[in-house]
């Protein structure tokens, strides 16, 4: 460790290459990333793409093969779980069932040698940060699932740990507790000023409460963003396609130009973009496919609704969720539909399918890829 | 209502029989005591009159003493052995994976089948190879090889059911591996701890034919009550020997389950016996 990195108190995690085989199977193939102090931090990927393994080097449970992690600037390799200043909670919670709540929550604090009264409001207070003050006597096992999650933050963060890691903790939760508890932890990550580390599959709840996202894919990083940037200027069509819905149209660079570049488009047809919209480490002769983000599609109701471009379309199907309705529309010269995202506003009915649309679209919501 | 299996106006041959092999299980047992209260030295019907003479006679029987407290000492030192051992073996199983793993539990579960008198000449033919003399701890030898299959499979559905993140939570916040074994592990298995104790301890106390090949000098109870059977006249008191240890028997296992559902119950647990053996 050099003295220098000390001086830079915003970076509280660093991963430095760090590589995880288990026998022959490479569970992480080399993550480098940088956490920083007080940030929501999410790995967010499907199952088996080493977020989890990630998530369980960074607590101590495991040992990278290869690379370092460093957690406050102390190089982490050869300290154990228990000697780091981070603490977890688990996906199934973990709540030590012979003991109460406040036993739970007390736990961790034996080690620290407090007086009864301090260990009283130390634990008071845990439980009020999480909603649950007066919980204390209760046997943990008469506790339903989002107060056992309730229970396993407070009993983490009751030890006031640099780094909270949080391992899929609302994937047992119904989905309104869910979303109401991805509102709540994120208030409180706010409030509290901790690091959480987030590991989840779930794209929207990354979305959600994140300040910036790693998104992963076999064992790689394969983009780190925060959530807009991450929504609307993926790098790549797996990244575009795992973080909600996009339409990729086939493309070919036609023109290049001093400041632009002309694209021409599969049945959008020819579409200018200035070169500063193009991303770097994208040769524009690479591009071969453009994004479009169901909700940059509008439907045209009215004749005299326009838009920047227009194109006509058929409806193939619709699929109906209360506040939107998805159009799948055929536009000529594809040979699969595009999906178009609509609010349900008042007045508007839905197209039946089979009807003919006009389809508005612009040229600053097509995302370029290789 | 109609219950199943109770049909009304035609005679029940399943309770019937079920009555039967009752009967036939347990009325040995219940002429135990009632033959130690009677008043005769042949034991016979019909009975002769109310006595406690053979309780007293046994209160001052010195061998018998003896062989009580060997029997003590050998059950106890075998129940603590082979627990030990089958909480490791059990976690091992439970937890790690390794080359050969089935073969190494197969070979800790065979000496459930394999023929006591076999194993207890094979072991007293090796002890006397290696010198080794013949004392209550050759016993002990002897109880745990035949115990450890009982522990590691009332150890094994304990260690089973504790999730492997309770155990790393508490390291996560700061216990070292101990002290999770202590506050976490022990708690949580604690009930098929005790079971494994009461189960070994049993088996070894009325294990008669390894005793019988492995002791030196000093014999267990089961011995001692063999050798008393050459004489008539000690008949009864070996009766009121049998009516203590039986009386002693139950109340043990009473208290294991008792023990067992309060355990069960502070972790809201399924309240059912198949939990644990007894």
């Amino acid at each position: 460790m050099t003295p220098e990195n000390n001086n830079d108190r915003r970076q509280i995690v660093a991963l430095n290459d760090v590589t995880k085989h288990f026998g022959s199977v490479v569970a992480l193939g080399g993550v480098s990333a940088h956490i920083n102090e007080g940030e929501f931090f999410s790995l967010l990927g499907p199952s088996g793409c080493g977020k989890t393994t990630l998530l369980r080097m960074i607590a101590g449970f495991e040992d990278p093969t290869s690379g370092s992690i460093e957690i406050d600037g102390k190089p982490m390799t050869g300290i154990p779980a228990n000697r780091r200043p981070t603490n977890m909670v688990f996906q199934n919670y973990a709540i030590f069932p012979h003991l109460s709540v406040a036993e739970n929550i007390a736990y961790g604090l034996r080690q620290k040698k407090l007086t009864k009264a301090e260990l009283a409001r130390e634990v008071d207070g845990a439980l009020e940060m999480v909603d649950l003050a007066g919980y204390g006597g209760r046997a943990s096992h008469a506790l339903s699932g989002g107060q056992r999650q309730r229970v396993a933050l407070a009993r983490a963060l009751v030890m006031k740990p640099k780094v909270v890691l949080l391992d899929e903790p609302l994937s047992a939760l119904d989905k309104k507790l869910r979303d109401q508890m991805q509102l709540e932890l994120r208030n409180l990550q706010r409030s509290i000023g901790i690091t959480f580390v987030l590991v989840t599959h779930d794209q929207e709840e990354a979305l959600i409460m994140s300040d910036r996202i790693a998104v992963m894919f076999d064992g790689q990083v394969a983009q780190l963003a925060t959530p807009e940037e991450l929504y609307r200027r993926p790098v790549n069509r797996q990244v575009a396609s795992f973080i909600g819905v996009m339409n990729f149209l086939g493309a070919q660079m036609s023109e290049e130009s001093e400041t632009s570049i002309t694209l021409d488009v599969a049945a959008l047809g020819s579409v200018e973009i200035p070169k500063t919209s193009v991303p770097a480490g994208l040769t524009p002769s690479q591009i071969s496919d453009v994004g479009v983000r169901p909700e940059m599609l509008t439907v045209l109701f009215d004749e005299a609704e326009t838009a920047e471009r227009v194109i006509e379309g058929q409806v193939e199907d619709t699929s109906y969720y209360g506040d939107m309705t998805y159009y799948n529309v055929v536009l000529p010269g594809l040979s699969t539909p595009v999906s178009i995202s609509m609010r349900n506003t008042a007045g508007r009915s839905i197209l039946q399918p089979g009807s003919k649309v006009r389809v508005g679209w612009a040229t600053d919501a097509i995302v370029l890829f290789k | 209502m109609n219950t199943p299996g109770v049909r009304s106006g035609r005679f029940n041959w399943l309770a019937a029989y079920a009555i039967g092999y009752m009967v036939f299980l347990y009325a040995p047992v219940v002429l135990l005591p009632l033959f130690a209260f009677n008043n005769s030295t042949i034991v016979a019907f019909p009975l002769q009159g109310f006595t406690t003479k053979w309780f007293q006679t046994l209160w001052t029987t010195e061998a018998l003493h003896s062989s009580v407290a060997n029997s003590m000492i050998v059950a106890v030192s075998t129940a603590v052995i082979s627990t030990i051992l089958g909480a490791c073996a059990a976690r091992a199983g439970a937890r790690y994976r390794f080359p050969f793993k089935k073969g190494i539990v197969g070979f800790i579960m065979l000496p459930l089948v394999l023929p006591e008198i076999i194993v207890a000449v094979a072991l007293l033919v090796l002890l006397v190879q290696l010198g080794m003399g013949l004392s209550l701890w050759t016993v002990v030898i002897g109880h745990v090889l035949i115990c450890m299959p009982f522990s590691v499979a009332v150890l094994n559905s304990a260690f089973q059911g504790l999730d492997v993140s309770l155990e790393e939570a508490s390291f996560d916040l700061g216990e070292s591996r101990w002290g999770t074994f202590r506050r976490i592990t022990l708690p949580l298995v604690l009930p098929g701890v005790i079971s494994s104790l009461l189960i070994t301890f049993t088996i070894s106390l009325d294990e008669f034919l390894i005793a019988f090949f492995l002791t030196g000098t000093d014999v267990t109870l089961p011995v001692y009550i063999w050798s008393q059977l050459r004489f008539p006249t000690k008949l009864p008191g070996v009766m009121a020997l049998g009516t203590i240890l039986l009386s002693a028997t139950v109340l043990l296992l009473i208290l294991a389950e008792m023990f067992r559902r309060r355990a069960a119950a502070r972790q809201g647990k399924d309240n059912t016996p198949a939990g644990g053996l007894v």
